[in-house]
C-alpha cells in the first residue's frame, strides 16, 4: 500500500508545476511580463533621475557615436572605443585559442608532467579573480617584461580565457570516438597529424557553439580592461562621463552597443552552427 | 617450412591491462607472404595479440619483431613501421569528414608526402579492385556497411603495406554483405600479400589460410595447416569450438 501512495504524491505535484510553466511559457504571457519588466526599470530610472533633478541631455550623444562636418564624416569617441574593444577581444581571443590548444594538449597527453602543469595553470587561471589577473599582468609582470598596457590586457584576456577554451576544447576532442585515433595510426600518422586532420575537423560541430559562447564572453570581460585604462569603449565612456556628467545617458548608450555586437555575434554564431550541423 | 626470415615474430610475449593477463607467453611466427588465419572464443585475445602487431597496444614483456623492426613503447620507428602494415577494423574506422577518395588519399598525401595527384590515381586503382570505383565521392555515412569495409580495405592498400592486419571485419556486417568482403579478401590473398586475420568466416579461412591459430584465456592452444586444423586438431578444446561453431 505504501509502495502505491508513494509514486502518486510524486507524480502530482510534478503536473501542477508543468501546468504553471506552460501558462508562463506561453507566447502573450510572455510579452505581457516581458513588457512589464522593461517598464518598471525604465519608469523607476527615470523617475529616480527625476527625483534627483538630473539633467537629461541625449542630444549631446550622437556626436561621440559619429559627427559629420565639413570635413566630411568622422567617427565619435565611442566608435573608436568600441573599434579597440573589438581589436583588443579578438586578438586576445586567437592567443588565447593557440594557448587553449597548446594547454588542452597538455592535458590529454598522457605524460604525467604535461597532466601535471596543465592542471596547475588550470586551477591557478580559475582561482584568481580576472581583476587581479589584470594587476598582476600589469603592474607586476608588465615592469618586468616591459611591454605597455595595452600588450598587458591583451595577455591577461588571452591567459584567462585559455583556461576556458582548452576545457572547450578538451571536451570537443574527447566527443570523437577512439577508432579514429586507431585509424590514423595505423595509416602512419603522428600524433600532430591526427589532431589537425582527423580528430580537430570532426570536433568543430562540438566545439562551435561552446566557443561561440566564449567570443561573445570575451567582448564583455574586455571591460575590465578600463582599469589600467586602455582606451577601450568602456575606459572612452568614463572619460566621456567625467567630462560632462552625463552617467545615465553614456551608460546606457554603452549598454546598448554592447548589446547591438553581442546580438551580431550571435546570429553569425548560430548561422556557422546551422552549416556545420547540414554537412555533417 | 621456410628458409626466409619472419617478418612478424612474437617471441614469449605477455600483456597485461592492469592486472588481467590478456597475453600469456605467446610465441609465433609469420613468413613473408603467409595467410594465418587466429580464431577463438571472445575475450581469448585475438584482438590483442593483432593489435601488438602495428604497436596500437603495447607487450609488457618477451620481444616482438615486425619487418625486421623491435617494438617497444615510445619507439620512434614505430610511425614508418605503420606504414607498413595496414588494418582492417570490426567497425570499419573511416573518416566521417572525408569523401571516399579524400580517405583513401589522406595517408599518402600527409603521411607518404606523394603528390595529391599520384595519390587519387592509385586510390582509384585500389577503389576498382574492390569494386566500388563509382563512390569515389560519396562521404562513408552514404555507403552500406559492407560498401565501408570495402573501402577501409582499400584505405589499407593505398598506403602500399607488406603486411594487412584484419580485425574481424565481416562481424559488423549484414549477413547479405558478409561474402562481397570476404571475396575481395580472398582476391587479396592471391596477390601474395602477407595477411593476419581474426574471423570465424571458416569457408574463408579453409580456402585462403596457409596456418589457422586457436586462441583461448590469452593462449595459444593450436597452430596448424588448415587441413589438419579443421580435420583432427590436437586440443580439446579447439575441437568443441570447432564444432560449436560449425553446427550454425
Ligand atoms: N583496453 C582494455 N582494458 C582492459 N581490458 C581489456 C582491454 N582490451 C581488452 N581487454 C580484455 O582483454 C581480454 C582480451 O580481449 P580481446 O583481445 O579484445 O579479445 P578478443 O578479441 O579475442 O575477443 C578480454 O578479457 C578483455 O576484456
Ligand atoms: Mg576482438
Amino acid at each position: 500500500m505504501k509502495g502505491d501512495a508513494a509514486p502518486s504524491l510524486k507524480i502530482l505535484p510534478l503536473r501542477r508545476t508543468s501546468a504553471i510553466n506552460h501558462f508562463l511559457s506561453s507566447t502573450p504571457v510572455s510579452v505581457f511580463i516581458y513588457c512589464l519588466i522593461v517598464s518598471c526599470i525604465l519608469y523607476s530610472s527615470f523617475r529616480g533621475a527625476q527625483s534627483m533633478g538630473y539633467n537629461w541631455q541625449w542630444y549631446q550623444i550622437p556626436k561621440y557615436i559619429y559627427s559629420y562636418t565639413d570635413e566630411g564624416f568622422q567617427f565619435g569617441e565611442l566608435m573608436l572605443g568600441l573599434w579597440t574593444t573589438i581589436t583588443l577581444s579578438f586578438t586576445a581571443f586567437f592567443l588565447a585559442l593557440i594557448i587553449g590548444f597548446w594547454v588542452a594538449l597538455l592535458r590529454l597527453s598522457g605524460l604525467f608532467i604535461g597532466t601535471k602543469i596543465a592542471i596547475c595553470f588550470l586551477e591557478f587561471v580559475r582561482n584568481v579573480p580576472l581583476l587581479v589577473l589584470v594587476y598582476l599582468f600589469y603592474y607586476v609582470l608588465g615592469p618586468v617584461f616591459k611591454y605597455d598596457r595595452y600588450t598587458a590586457s591583451i595577455l591577461c584576456l588571452a591567459v584567462y580565457h585559455s583556461a576556458l577554451i582548452s576545457e572547450i576544447l578538451r571536451a570537443g576532442i574527447n566527443a570523437v570516438v577512439q577508432g579514429q585515433w586507431e585509424a590514423a595510426k595505423s595509416i602512419g600518422m603522428s600524433k600532430m597529424q591526427t589532431y589537425i586532420y582527423i580528430i580537430l575537423p570532426q570536433s568543430v560541430r562540438f566545439l562551435l557553439p561552446p566557443m561561440t559562447g566564449e567570443v561573445v564572453h570575451m567582448v564583455k570581460s574586455s571591460a575590465i580592461v578600463s582599469v589600467i585604462a586602455v582606451a577601450e569603449l568602456t575606459t572612452l565612456g568614463q572619460n566621456i562621463i567625467s567630462d560632462t556628467y552625463m552617467a545615465f545617458e553614456i551608460w546606457f548608450t554603452i549598454a546598448i552597443i554592447y548589446m547591438i555586437v553581442i546580438m551580431i555575434l550571435s546570429i553569425g554564431a548560430s548561422q556557422v552552427e546551422k552549416r556545420y550541423t547540414v554537412t555533417n | 617450412m621456410s628458409i626466409e626470415s619472419p617478418i612478424i615474430k612474437f617471441q614469449n610475449v605477455d600483456k597485461f591491462y592492469g592486472e588481467f593477463q590478456a597475453l600469456k607467453d605467446i610465441s609465433i611466427e609469420v613468413q613473408p607472404s603467409e595467410r594465418m588465419v587466429i580464431c577463438g572464443p571472445s575475450g581469448s585475445g585475438k584482438s590483442t595479440l593483432i593489435r601488438c602487431i602495428n604497436g596500437l597496444e603495447n607487450h609488457n614483456y618477451g620481444q616482438i619483431i615486425v619487418n625486421g623492426i623491435e617494438l617497444f613503447e615510445g619507439s620512434k620507428e614505430l610511425i614508418r613501421l605503420r606504414q607498413e602494415i595496414g588494418m582492417v577494423f570490426q567497425q570499419f574506422n573511416l573518416f566521417p569528414h572525408l569523401t571516399v577518395l579524400e580517405n583513401l588519399t589522406i595517408g599518402p598525401i600527409k603521411v607518404r608526402k606523394i603528390s595529391k595527384v599520384q595519390a587519387e590515381i592509385v586510390a582509384r586503382k585500389y577503389l576498382d579492385r574492390v569494386h566500388i570505383p563509382e563512390q569515389a565521392e560519396k562521404y562513408p555515412s552514404e555507403l552500406s556497411g559492407g560498401q565501408q569495409q570495402r573501402v577501409a580495405i582499400a584505405r589499407s592498400l593505398c598506403m602500399e603495406s607488406k603486411i594487412l592486419l584484419f580485425d574481424e571485419p565481416t562481424s559488423a556486417l549484414d549477413p547479405e554483405m558478409i561474402n562481397e568482403v570476404l571475396d575481395v579478401m580472398v582476391e587479396l590473398a592471391d596477390t601474395g600479400m602477407t595477411m593476419v586475420c581474426v574471423t570465424h568466416e571458416m569457408g574463408f579461412a579453409r580456402k585462403v589460410a596457409d596456418t589457422m591459430v586457436f586462441m583461448d584465456e590469452g593462449r595459444i592452444i593450436e597452430v596448424a595447416p588448415p587441413d589438419k586444423f579443421f580435420s583432427k586438431p590436437d586440443s580439446v578444446r579447439c575441437r568443441e569450438f570447432l564444432d560449436q561453431i560449425l553446427e550454425h
